[in-house]
């Protein structure tokens, strides 16, 4: 599902986020991205979201290769790629239901199925009561469900999140873990960028581990984390 | 296609749902709008009115012939009879040198001076007037020349400059007005064009999401190229108002200015044609404004996450 080969990213400010980073993510797995802060997390992420071009390397998504990708069909690969964030980027002035049709919308779907799938994708989040409410009538934790169900109800193969329980207490966490746990088992290649080893622990799932824009490791909590040469 | 008519359709809706909800700062980018559509459009509407009028008068532009002194009246019948005959003569009236006379001392007041004299000094004469199709500067030099060519002619007048000076003048506020139509219209496109560009700034959390779940620019560019469109529509239809209101407040004292210098002239008032013709300039400015504001700034606005 995703090949990073040899992909380094450098931003117009001269910082360097990657460095040679070398991974592959097989279909329908769920992997952790760990490390520190400013290790290169988000820029992962960012390039498998095609919100960023590797400087050097090649990264390949759903069999597409994001650096020859035209300016025209990044929307359109967008769509096959589910986001969710730390601060959630909710639309403040639109509804729970507009919000999550949002994706629906842009990808031109009839209004008919738009309903259905909206409604669906609030019930797995288990927020199908609040439809008319406004984001900021909810809690941290309903908007990240929110954002979730946003990520989820175009039905993309591919989910990625970024420090997705940043914001939220432990018993909130497990819960979004376990809604993403429900999408792994649906299908969906899951990626999340975090730096709660506690969560990684807990979900038994592959990790890799990134420190200064470089591949540290790649490991199970089971399995001691692979030393990556450098 | 009816997936992309419901597409349009919500645009429309969305673009006409924004522009309801803050209705001062709608009213207020209408209202300049339509200013600057109903400056232009009135003052093409007068010129147009004075021209239709002084199109009539252009054509009754007469040519004079004054003949010798020794040259009968039955010879001028004759030639009169000729003239009326060639192509390009409407009319034409002999005045005989008493007829002449005799207007002359009704209308001068120098009666008794007149008396005084023993013969008529005054010659027959003949109005010749052009068709309507013949009043071309070049037109009345030809026909005074061929006018002239006859011996018995001793001199032929044409009436026209102060006609040629009122089509110059006339010609010379059309110019002003299409230019100043042009700046204006520049105008809207600038006002539509800021007001979009201050409309994507407060909706950039909003644009940057939507690219983020995949919106391509022409569907972010969608709803703001209508409301350009109906900013352009309604200052169209305020400006076509506002026309009408004119038109209404001023026929009555521009008639009876009309009547006081002996003229039926009456100021025209925008006829739906011209209503149509106004509307669709606004929407155009409108569009254009709309896509030279979101080509501009929704191509810097790129998600960050």
């Amino acid at each position: 599902m995703i090949r990073f080969d040899r992909v380094s990213k450098r931003y117009p400010n001269g910082r360097d986020a990657l460095a040679g980073v070398s991974f592959d993510i097989a279909a329908g797995e769920m992997v952790f991205l760990t490390g520190r802060s400013g290790a290169g997390k988000s820029s992962v992420l960012r390039l498998i979201s095609l919100l960023e071009r590797p400087s050097r390397g090649q990264v390949v998504v759903n069999g597409k290769d994001t650096g020859s990708l035209s300016a025209r069909q990044i929307p359109a690969f967008r769509r096959q790629v589910g986001m969710v964030f730390q601060d959630h980027k909710l639309l403040a002035e639109r509804s729970i239901y507009d919000n999550v049709a949002l994706p629906l919308i842009v990808a031109h779907t009839p209004l008919r199925e738009v309903d259905k799938r909206v409604r669906a994708a609030l019930d797995q989040v288990g927020l199908l009561d609040r439809v008319r409410a406004l984001p900021v009538e909810l809690s941290v934790g309903e908007q990240q469900r929110v954002g979730i169900a946003r990520a989820v109800v175009s039905r993309p193969p591919l989910l990625v999140a970024d420090e997705p329980t940043g914001n939220l207490d432990p018993v909130l966490s497990r819960e979004v873990m376990a809604l993403f746990g429900r999408f792994r088992d649906a299908g969906v290649t899951v990626v999340i960028a975090t730096h709660d080893k506690a969560l990684v622990r807990e979900s038994g799932q592959r990790e890799i581990v990134l420190a200064d824009g470089r591949l540290q490791g790649i490991g199970t909590p089971d399995v001691p984390t692979l030393e990556v040469p450098r | 296609m009816s997936g992309w008519l419901s597409r349009h359709l919500q645009a429309l809706l969305f673009a006409a749902g924004r522009l309801a909800r803050a209705p001062l700062g709608t009213l207020f980018t209408i209202l300049v709008i339509a200013v600057a559509l109903t400056l232009p459009a009135s003052f093409a509407l007068l010129v147009g009115s004075v021209r239709s009028v002084t199109r009539d008068l252009a054509n009754a532009v007469d040519v004079t012939v004054y003949f010798r002194h020794d040259v009968s009246l039955e010879a001028v019948q004759k030639l009169a009879a000729n003239t009326r005959s060639r192509a390009g003569v409407a009319q034409v009236k002999v005045i005989p040198a008493e007829q002449a006379l005799a207007d002359f001392r009704r209308d001068s007041g120098f009666g008794q001076a007149l008396e005084a004299l023993t013969d008529n000094p005054l010659p027959h004469a003949m109005d010749v007037r052009p068709t309507a199709t013949a009043t071309r500067p070049e037109d009345l030099e030809a026909l005074k020349a061929q006018l002239a060519a006859s011996p018995e002619v001793e001199l032929v007048q044409i009436d026209s400059e102060w006609v040629l000076r009122l089509n110059a003048i006339l010609d010379l506020l059309r110019r002003i007005v299409l230019g100043s139509a042009v700046l204006l219209g520049l105008g809207v496109v600038a006002v539509i064009g800021n007001t979009l560009r201050m409309e994507i700034d407060h909706r950039r959390a909003e644009i940057e999401v939507t690219k983020l779940v995949g919106g391509s620019n022409a569907f972010v560019r969608r709803p703001f190229l209508y409301t350009g469109g109906l900013y352009g529509l309604l200052g169209g239809m305020l400006a076509s108002a506002l026309m009408g209101l004119s038109c209404r407040l001023l026929a009555e004292p521009v008639a009876r200015l009309a009547q006081s210098y002996g003229s039926e002239f009456t100021l025209a008032t925008p006829s739906l044609a011209q209503i149509g013709q106004l509307l669709a300039v606004g929407v155009g400015l409108g569009l254009v404004g709309a896509f030279l504001s979101t080509s501009r700034h929704l191509a810097r606005i790129e998600p960050r996450v």
